[in-house]
């Protein structure tokens, strides 16, 4: 029997990978990538939740669902953003090393 | 209806000031007909309503923070203002007539008439006036148009000078003044007479506080009335065209500081410290300048130091607690000393604008009627019966003599010594031989300048009679049985040892006979003050610089930029520029903010 708290260990891993990424690679795309793992962490143990909480009618509860959603709208769209800003950062700068991309430092 | 005349009194001659700076600056004869018009409505008003002895005014409330602070504009109507009223807007009339002829030919007529018209606006205000903000205002208006006068023929430096002298010289005096007004109003939470005097027991006790506050409002009076150590300006003072210094700086302007004495008496007469400080500085600044005047050689100069002398005498008689006295002496010094000075710009103006006495002499066959006039007022200065000042004066030697011996004796010296400077001044101007080509050649002035010596001589002849002042003023009833002999033979040897002494020196002589250089120099005041302000200065300059330098740019303009800076240059140490860095303190933010939303 798979409980909700297996659900939230998964949920969990995955989000401490996606956060070791963002904090350990170099590479802006991977970087990208594990921002999007983090997010669909957080997905997960939101339909875990859905689908443990059943109100008194049999239903699970659809709010963290439609959460979900939009979750799902908002991450394609930063997505899209922010491969079009690499994009034009490589074109500026035939890089997407991070370490490389520091002008702003005094 | 009856009741605004007074306020007509006022506003007569500052409708005509406005009304000459503002429209007719061009045509010199109609701004003359306008301020002439405007002080003889005033004068007119003046003596209506003291013949109806109208004692109500419209009063309008020009500040009202009740209970703080409340300013009414209104006016005091009683003898004593009433009486200064036709006084001052009747020697204005007279200086005001006399002025055509004197200035005719002047290019700057319509700003002096202007500015003559605003001294009467101001002046009668401090006559007026009910409150001590009033007051303070008028009087610092009269200030400024002193200065104005002073200062009329500004493109000479003397002039020029003189003025700023004058002006800054009574703001000394004024700020002691206004310190006094707001420590009256502290204390006793308004700023009008009437209401101030009951409330003056709430002093009881504290003597040392109320002889501080007399002495500050009298520090007003030494500055405007140039009482020692301030009268430095009222010599240089006579820089300014002759009428100017008749009216202002011998009838009027320099009175108003005993006139608001006598005002405010029951402030001053409410600390006997206070009150024998007023009598001392009023004795020494009578006798000071009586010493200064035996040796000086411009007329007007003379007149001036006996203008300070006359002042000094009346100080004395309100430090004498002698209101009377004092109102008395004032009245008939109005009269005599305006007299002296118009008679001394007619000798001025027909000798070419000379005024050494050394180059006049037996100016008597050529300027009769001046010569005459000049007489008169002379023997009233001098205090020779029955011209006017020898009433005025005996009351104030009577009542000296009545209650302080020193002062009496010194105030005897001092009528000595007016004897003595004002009969030397005569004798040379007006007898002996003719000493230079103008005295020889000098011709009787035009009737619209001797019209008023002659009424003014009237006036001083008979001021001093109590069938004519009793109408106008309490007389002083305060002689002592014993002093009523005593003081008048008294008086009247000094007097006879004075004109001697004068005679004897200074009968035929072409030159200075008697030379004492301390007196010449007017006791070296000027150079001392010289040299008082510049060690002050040139202390109080390196502890300015310092100052500037180090606290205020170094301190508070320097370290500001500094301390951005500093502030700057430590912010920008956490903009690592490395993305992961902003991450994870990111991260950290979200966990702190977990933190307290979730755990608290």
């Amino acid at each position: 029997m798979i409980t909700l708290g297996d659900y939230l260990i998964v949920s969990a891993i995955l989000f401490a990978i996606g956060f070791a990424g963002v904090m350990l690679r170099r590479n802006l795309i991977v970087i990208l990538m594990s921002l999007e793992l983090m997010l669909n962490a957080a997905n997960l143990s939101l339909v875990a939740f859905s689908r443990f909480r059943v109100g008194a009618n049999g239903l699970p509860d659809y709010n963290a669902q439609v959460f979900v959603f939009f979750v799902i709208t908002v991450a394609a769209a930063e997505v899209a953003v922010g491969l079009a800003l690499l994009v034009a950062l490589y074109r500026a700068r035939q890089t997407t090393d991070v370490k490389d991309i520091s002008s702003l430092k005094f | 209806m009856n009741s605004f005349y007074p306020w007509l009194i006022l506003l007569a001659p500052f409708a005509s000031a406005t009304a000459i700076t503002l429209f007719t600056l061009r045509w010199k004869t109609l701004s003359s007909a306008i301020s002439i018009t405007a002080v003889l409505v005033s004068f007119g008003c003046s003596c209506f309503i003291f013949a109806k002895s109208a004692t109500v005014a419209p009063e309008f409330v020009w500040l009202d923070i009740t209970p703080i602070f409340r300013v009414p504009l209104g006016l005091t109507l009683d003898q004593l203002s009433r009486t200064m009223a036709v006084l001052v807007s009747g020697v204005g009339a007279l200086i005001h007539i006399y002025s055509l002829g004197y200035m005719r030919d002047d290019e700057g007529k319509s700003r002096y008439f202007a500015a003559l018209s605003l001294f009467m606006f101001a002046m009668l205000g401090i006559v007026f006036a009910n409150n001590f903000v009033m007051l303070f205002i008028f009087w610092e208006l009269v200030g400024f148009t002193s200065y104005v006068l002073i200062g009329h023929w500004f493109f000479r430096d003397a002039a020029a000078d003189a003025a700023n002298k004058a002006f800054i010289t009574t703001r000394i005096g004024d700020f002691g003044f206004m310190t006094g007004i707001l420590m009256i109003w502290m204390t006793t939470g308004s700023v009008v007479f009437a209401e101030i005097a009951p409330r003056m027991s709430m002093f009881g006790g504290h003597g040392t506080f109320v002889a501080i506050v007399a002495l500050l409002i009298f520090c007003g009076a030494v500055g405007k009335s140039a009482q020692f150590p301030l009268h430095v300006w009222l010599p240089d003072a006579m820089e300014g065209p002759t009428p100017v210094s008749a009216l202002i700086h011998a009838a009027t302007m320099v009175a108003a500081g005993v006139y608001m004495l006598v005002r405010v008496a029951f402030i001053i007469q409410a600390s006997q410290t206070a009150l024998l400080v007023v009598a001392w500085i009023g004795t020494i600044t009578a006798v000071m300048a009586a010493l200064i005047a035996t040796q000086q050689n411009d007329i007007k100069r003379i007149l001036a130091y006996s203008t300070l002398s006359q002042l000094g005498y009346m100080v004395m008689a309100v430090g004498l607690a002698s209101n009377n006295a004092a109102m008395f002496h004032l009245f008939t010094h109005a009269f005599f000393k305006a007299l002296l000075f118009l008679a001394a710009g007619s000798i001025i103006v027909m000798l070419h604008h000379e005024q050494n006495i050394w180059e006049m002499g037996q100016l008597r066959r050529r300027l009769p009627i001046t010569f005459l006039t000049f007489a008169a007022g002379a023997l009233a200065l001098i205090g020779c019966p029955p011209f006017s000042g020898f009433f005025s004066k005996d009351a104030i030697l009577a009542v000296a003599y009545e209650h302080n011996l020193p002062i009496f004796a010194v105030a005897l010296f001092t009528a000595f010594l007016t004897a003595f400077y004002v009969i030397r001044m005569l004798v040379i101007v007006f007898f002996g031989n003719p000493r230079s080509d103008s005295a020889r050649e000098g011709r009787e002035s035009p009737p619209v300048m001797t019209m008023p010596l002659i009424v003014l001589a009237i006036l001083a002849t008979l001021g001093g009679f109590a069938f004519f002042t009793r109408n106008f003023l309490k007389l002083p009833t305060e002689k002592a049985p014993n002093a009523f002999g005593v003081v008048p033979v008294l008086a009247i040897i000094a007097l006879i040892l004075g004109v001697g002494l004068a005679f004897a020196l200074y009968r035929g002589r072409a030159t200075e006979p008697v030379k004492v250089e301390l007196l010449r120099r007017k006791f070296y005041f000027d150079e001392f003050y010289c040299w008082l302000i510049y060690w002050t200065q040139e202390l109080l300059a390196p502890v300015a610089a310092f100052i500037d330098r180090w606290v205020i740019d170094a301190g508070a303009v320097g370290g500001s930029s500094r301390g951005t800076w500093g502030i700057g240059a430590l912010l920008r140490l956490i903009q690592v520029g490395n993305l992961q860095a902003y991450a994870f303190l990111f991260g950290l933010g979200v966990i702190a903010l977990i933190y307290f939303a979730v755990m608290r």
